[in-house]
């Protein structure tokens, strides 16, 4: 039963100038038995480190390191029951992929019989059988991979580390090397600790994803609540692509002020209840916008064409735009923000356009045969807007509604 | 030749530019073109002398004629077998010595140690000192009645030998300092060896609980395999091409207890005034290291691991 458990492992390290650098603060969470966790954050958030204190290849300052209930902090990597897989497979070019699957069970004096076994299990389980022989420098890269899968598992290790290993590979591999590991995971039972900063990687394989960011542990969640309820601006920011909009906002009355635009939003802020702090953090998903065709709020927004856009390719704003916009204005459940369109790119299927509102950019994301109006009231269902402190960037829970209100 | 880029457009001066003339040959042609300096040193300096030697080890001593006489001779000149055996053993210790010791040093200078760029400097050091200079530094170290070594040893009560003296230990003081030197060089590139190795090689040992002296021997030692071929290649000329301490220090003596194939042959050519001879030896000599070199090679090739 290899669970993990981390409990307030900091480290620091000295700089070249003899500077301390503190790369992990505090960084807790568990790892149940059997399940998929990823850790995810930018290059430098400490995740590296943190897999390679589990490894044992770093030691934590301080904090406790748990594998399957046994304080591990003065236990050689060797006996922690582990295996890992390394970003650049670390396997060793002058030995056959069948040397390299069984190097460790050699180490250990496994007999001859049973490492054959064992290999042959392995091999069997990664496809690898045709290219024992061969040097890993003759495989391809999703080969090589799977020899360093193979040499992680053939050990008998139900815990299994991974740094960053698909981040060699081409697009295409990359996604079929996906579901090949986790169709393994799952298959063997195998508890497995990922490290990425690839966020698809960690939202599409992982039971559960540890965001982390400088050092901390922003966010531990399962994937779909990392998109539907980030905890904190960061996490909001970092998820997605694009990622969400988080604008800076305040709260005057019954109404938000953005720069100098004012929006009516009494009924957002019934949602989160009337102890808001004032200064906060407004957050929407590009793809939970949607841009209408709606008069601005300000007269000297108007252009001639009263609110209609005064580029004539623009006229004709497609799709039902028109009537979309009516609903969310009238919708009592939305909340509408005038925008003027700064730029827009074409993703393929779709097209991601930057409005600005008051002195903020909102990104919105629409079908790419969608018209984007130049001036549009942006609708967003309240659902889908977010609020954070503006102080600590914390996720601000909506207040629990009476039953009334939600059967309105 | 102008320097200019080979997309320049053609200028109205009709300049005849040779390196655009040999552009129109064929690419095998144009390699040889470009090779063409390298050919003509190597002819002048190599093939030429080669040649030479090949021409002059065929001459008697005095007059003109054909004769083999010279190369018969070698079998019983026992000067030459002695050079002979002198520098077989003076190689047979000193190459896999010097290699073992800069293998040694350089994983230990590969580790984060304090003051690891002032240790490698030092180590690295005799590679650089002129060799005649180290020569006459050694001979004050050797020197049997004032020198540091027997200095040492008389202040502690032990024998103090005549190093340079006595025939059964001059060879082995010049071969310490022949280590001394090449462990040094080598050194060097068993280190860049060493630094071409994925770290994370290490660490996937470590994780397996692989001992630090296992992983060295199953992983580092056959992956500086070509290190050890190439320094193994070169250490062995070296050791076939030294004079320098010979010829400051011993002279060959005492009674050739370390004449070495070189020296002997610059006192054949230059002392006893026989150019043909010393021809005749240094065509032994080179074709001996040939030999040495494609077995060494053969050898090694099936055993390397290039990436």
């Amino acid at each position: 039963m290899p669970e993990v458990l981390l409990r307030s492992l900091s480290k620091s390290f000295t700089g070249t100038r003899g500077d301390r650098h503190t790369v992990l603060h505090d960084v807790g969470f568990t790892v149940a038995d059997g399940e998929f966790a990823a850790i995810l954050g930018p290059s430098g958030c400490g995740k590296s480190t943190t897999l390679r204190i589990v490894a044992g290849l770093d030691r934590a300052d301080s904090g406790e390191l748990l594998i399957g209930g046994r304080d591990v902090g003065n236990v050689p990597s060797s006996e922690r029951g582990l295996g890992m897989v390394f970003q650049n497979y670390a396997l060793f070019p002058h030995l056959s992929v069948a040397e390299n699957i069984i190097f460790g069970l050699k180490v250990r004096r496994v007999g001859k019989a049973e490492r054959n076994e064992r290999l042959l299990e392995a091999a069997r389980q990664l496809q690898l059988e045709p290219y024992l022989d061969r040097r890993p420098g003759q495989l391809s890269g999703g080969q090589r991979q799977r020899v360093a899968l193979g040499r992680a598992l053939v050990g008998g290790s139900r815990l299994i580390l991974m740094d960053e290993p698909l981040s060699n590979l081409d697009a295409r591999l990359r996604a079929d090397m996906r579901t090949e590991i986790r169709e393994l995971q799952q298959r063997l039972g195998l508890t497995v600790l990922y490290v990425t900063h690839d966020q698809v990687e960690a939202m599409t394989m992982a039971d559960k994803v540890i965001v982390m960011r400088e050092g901390f542990v922003d966010q531990i969640s399962a994937p779909e609540n990392l998109y539907a309820r980030p905890e904190n601006a960061h996490v909001a920011r970092f998820i997605g692509a694009p990622p969400m909009s988080v604008i800076e906002a305040r709260r005057e009355g019954d109404a938000l002020l953005i720069g100098d635009q004012r929006i009516p939003a009494a009924h957002l802020f019934a949602r989160f209840g009337h102890d808001l702090p004032e200064e906060v953090l407004l957050g929407i998903r590009p793809e939970d916008l949607t841009p209408g065709l709606g008069a601005p709020s300000r007269p000297e927004d108007l252009t001639p064409g009263l609110g209609t856009p005064s580029r004539p390719e623009q006229l004709t704003p497609g799709l039902g735009a028109p009537s979309r916009a009516e609903n969310v204005a009238s919708d009592t459940g939305a909340l509408s923000l005038p925008g003027v369109l700064e730029r827009q790119e074409l993703l393929g299927a779709d097209r991601l356009a930057t409005y600005s509102v008051g002195d903020q950019n909102l990104r919105v994301r629409v079908r790419a045969a969608s018209t984007l109006p130049t001036i549009s009231q942006l609708g967003a269902s309240l659902d889908h807007v977010h609020l954070f402190t503006r102080a600590d960037q914390v996720r601000i829970p909506a207040a629990i509604r009476p039953v009334l209100a939600q059967a309105s | 030749m102008t320097d200019a880029p080979a997309v320049a457009p053609p200028t109205e001066r009709s300049s005849w530019n040779p390196l655009r003339a040999a552009r129109k040959l064929p690419d095998a042609g144009f390699a040889y073109f470009l090779l063409l300096p390298a050919f003509i040193f190597l002819a002048l300096f190599t093939v030429k002398p080669l040649i030479g030697s090949i021409i002059a080890s065929t001459q008697p001593r005095r007059g003109d004629g054909f004769t083999l006489d010279n190369y018969a001779r070698l079998a019983t000149d026992d000067v030459f077998l002695k050079a002979l055996g002198n520098n077989f053993l003076f190689s047979l210790i000193t190459v896999p010595v010097s290699l073992g010791l800069a293998m040694l040093l350089a994983v230990l200078l590969h580790q984060n140690v304090r003051g690891r760029g002032f240790l490698r400097a030092g180590v690295f050091a005799p590679a650089i000192l002129p060799m005649v200079a180290v020569a006459v530094i050694w001979m004050y170290f050797y020197q049997p009645n004032i020198g540091v070594i027997n200095s040492i040893l008389g202040a502690l009560g032990l024998p103090t030998p005549d190093w340079l003296g006595d025939p059964g230990l001059v060879l082995p003081s010049l071969m310490v300092m022949m280590v001394w030197k090449e462990a040094g060089f080598f050194m060097l590139f068993y280190l860049a060896g060493l630094q071409g190795i994925d770290p994370e090689l290490e660490e996937a040992s470590r994780l397996e609980g692989t001992g630090k002296f296992r992983h060295f021997w199953k992983v580092s030692f056959p992956l500086l395999m070509p290190t050890t071929l190439f320094a193994a290649i070169v250490a062995l000329s070296d050791s076939i091409k030294m004079v320098d301490f010979v010829f400051v220090m011993t002279q060959g003596g005492p009674d050739n207890a370390s004449n070495l194939l070189l020296f002997y042959i610059y006192k054949v050519a230059f002392a006893q005034h026989w150019p043909q001879f010393a021809a005749a030896i240094s065509l032994v000599v080179v074709a001996v290291l040939v030999a040495l070199a494609l077995i060494q090679i053969r050898l090694m090739d099936r055993k390397i691991h290039y990436r």
